[in-house]
């Protein structure tokens, strides 16, 4: 094992790999359904979903690693419970740490940092990658999946933002003029829907482009 | 009495878990194929949250808010326990599926056929840990109104997957762009029956 390990190096082909592929074809939300619960509510503005997204990061990487060190010692029929006290932990330690920084978007996140616990892409992963593999690997999938979540995650926010308040991190966008013009912000981008609505789009976007995730 | 009637229709229409929070959406997404095993589903959720928020409560005001120790002694008046309440809520979630399973397995095995593989999958539900975060953040003030939020919650969640799931059988059947096919189509018509709940906006309770 510790001779494999000394040949492959940190960052080969294959490692790489499980960090690029959440990005695109083996998305966690547009490919895996993963996740959508807290994804859809964090999105009406840029720097809550930003936040939410790196929170998701940290517990998904750092639960995969603390898992994947215990993968064999962890009994298989309690190992549901096990898994979601190790999340919580996680999840507990983040939301102090935003509740002590950043204390307004904490607010705004509400409940939704505590439902990172419920998160399937945590549960998902957990299950599907740490339990079966070593904890460098599962580090990277763990930040690959993160990173494929927040991806999304910033680019409903992005349009939600631009089009349902004209501004971007809080920052008017659209100019004075064109409101003078006879322009009006979209409100309907604001309201819950219209989240939902996007993520159809760019499942529609993805799927037209890559053939192979078509559903028959 | 009227306050309890409130909180019921106000989490079954107006705050709905699918449609104002998206909460619940990954089970909603993955089993909402047919009508048969959704209201199987659903019926899991409305008593898992009907028990669940109300224990949780307790918890919640006896043992981890700020003050909530004072009747065990005065002196534990300023100890603030809610930084706990993630890991208390989701062990009582847990331990309570499992017990339902085990219950539910020995005294009514037809019920367990037809349950058995949602049940497990209910820990992991969103819909429910939010239930009990927002029983939390939204400071209900007795028992009974918690309860009466944990049942409209999980009502309105019923609601929504059955009726996913019915439209969905239907759409078998419709000429779809390609890409859009299962889940792209699922996601828009979820939208727009958001849009079509947010009518209820208008009910001042």
């Amino acid at each position: 094992m510790s001779e494999l390990k000394t040949k492959e190096p940190l960052f080969s082909a294959k490692n790489l790999k499980l960090i690029k592929n959440p990005l695109g074809k083996d998305n966690p939300i547009t490919v895996q359904v993963l996740g959508i619960c807290s994804a859809l509510a964090v999105t009406a503005k840029l720097q809550p979903a930003i936040v939410m997204a790196l929170s998701v990061i940290v517990v998904v990487a750092l639960s995969n690693v603390i898992v994947s060190l215990l993968r064999n010692t962890i009994p298989p029929r309690i190992r549901i419970i096990v898994q979601l006290v190790i999340v919580s932990l996680m999840v507990i330690l983040v939301d102090q740490v935003l509740k002590a920084f950043v204390y307004d978007v904490s607010k705004q996140l509400s409940v939704f940092i505590g439902l990172i616990i419920t998160n399937c892409i945590v549960m998902g992963r957990l299950e599907a990658f740490a339990m079966a593999n070593r904890p460098w690997e599962s580090f990277l999938d763990g930040i690959g999946n993160g990173i494929g979540y927040g991806l999304i995650l910033v680019i409903v926010a992005f349009f939600r933002e631009l089009f349902g308040s004209g501004t971007l991190f809080g920052h008017q966008v659209i100019p004075e003029k064109f409101y003078e013009w006879g322009y009006v912000n979209n409100g309907f981008f604001i309201l819950p829907p219209m989240a939902l609505i996007l993520v159809g789009i760019i499942i529609w976007v993805q799927r037209s482009r890559n053939k192979e995730l078509q559903e028959k | 009495m009227q306050e309890l009637f409130n909180i019921f229709v106000k989490s079954i229409f107006i705050d709905n878990m699918i449609f104002a929070y998206f909460l619940g959406m990954c089970s909603y997404l993955a089993v909402s194929k047919t009508v048969k095993t959704s209201m199987g589903l659903g019926i899991a959720v409305i008593f898992v949250l009907f028990v669940t928020v109300p224990i949780n409560y307790i918890i919640n005001k006896y043992l981890l808010q700020e003050g909530a120790l004072t009747w065990i002694s005065a002196n534990l008046a300023d100890v603030d326990l809610s930084f706990l309440s993630f890991i208390t809520f989701i062990a009582v979630i847990a331990a309570f599926t499992q017990l339902v399973e085990m219950v539910v397995e020995k005294f009514s095995p037809p019920l367990y056929n037809s349950l058995g593989i949602f049940l497990p999958l209910i820990a992991v539900n969103c819909a429910i840990m939010g239930a009990s975060l927002f029983m939390q953040e939204r400071d209900y003030q007795s028992v009974a109104e918690a309860t009466a939020f944990g049942l409209g919650s999980g009502l309105g969640w019923l609601l929504a997957i059955v009726g996913i799931a019915a439209i969905r059988e239907k759409i078998r059947y419709s000429n779809i762009p390609a890409p859009l096919r299962g889940l792209g189509i699922t996601f828009i018509i979820t939208g727009l029956m958001g849009i079509a709940f947010m009518s209820f906006l208008g009910i001042k309770l």
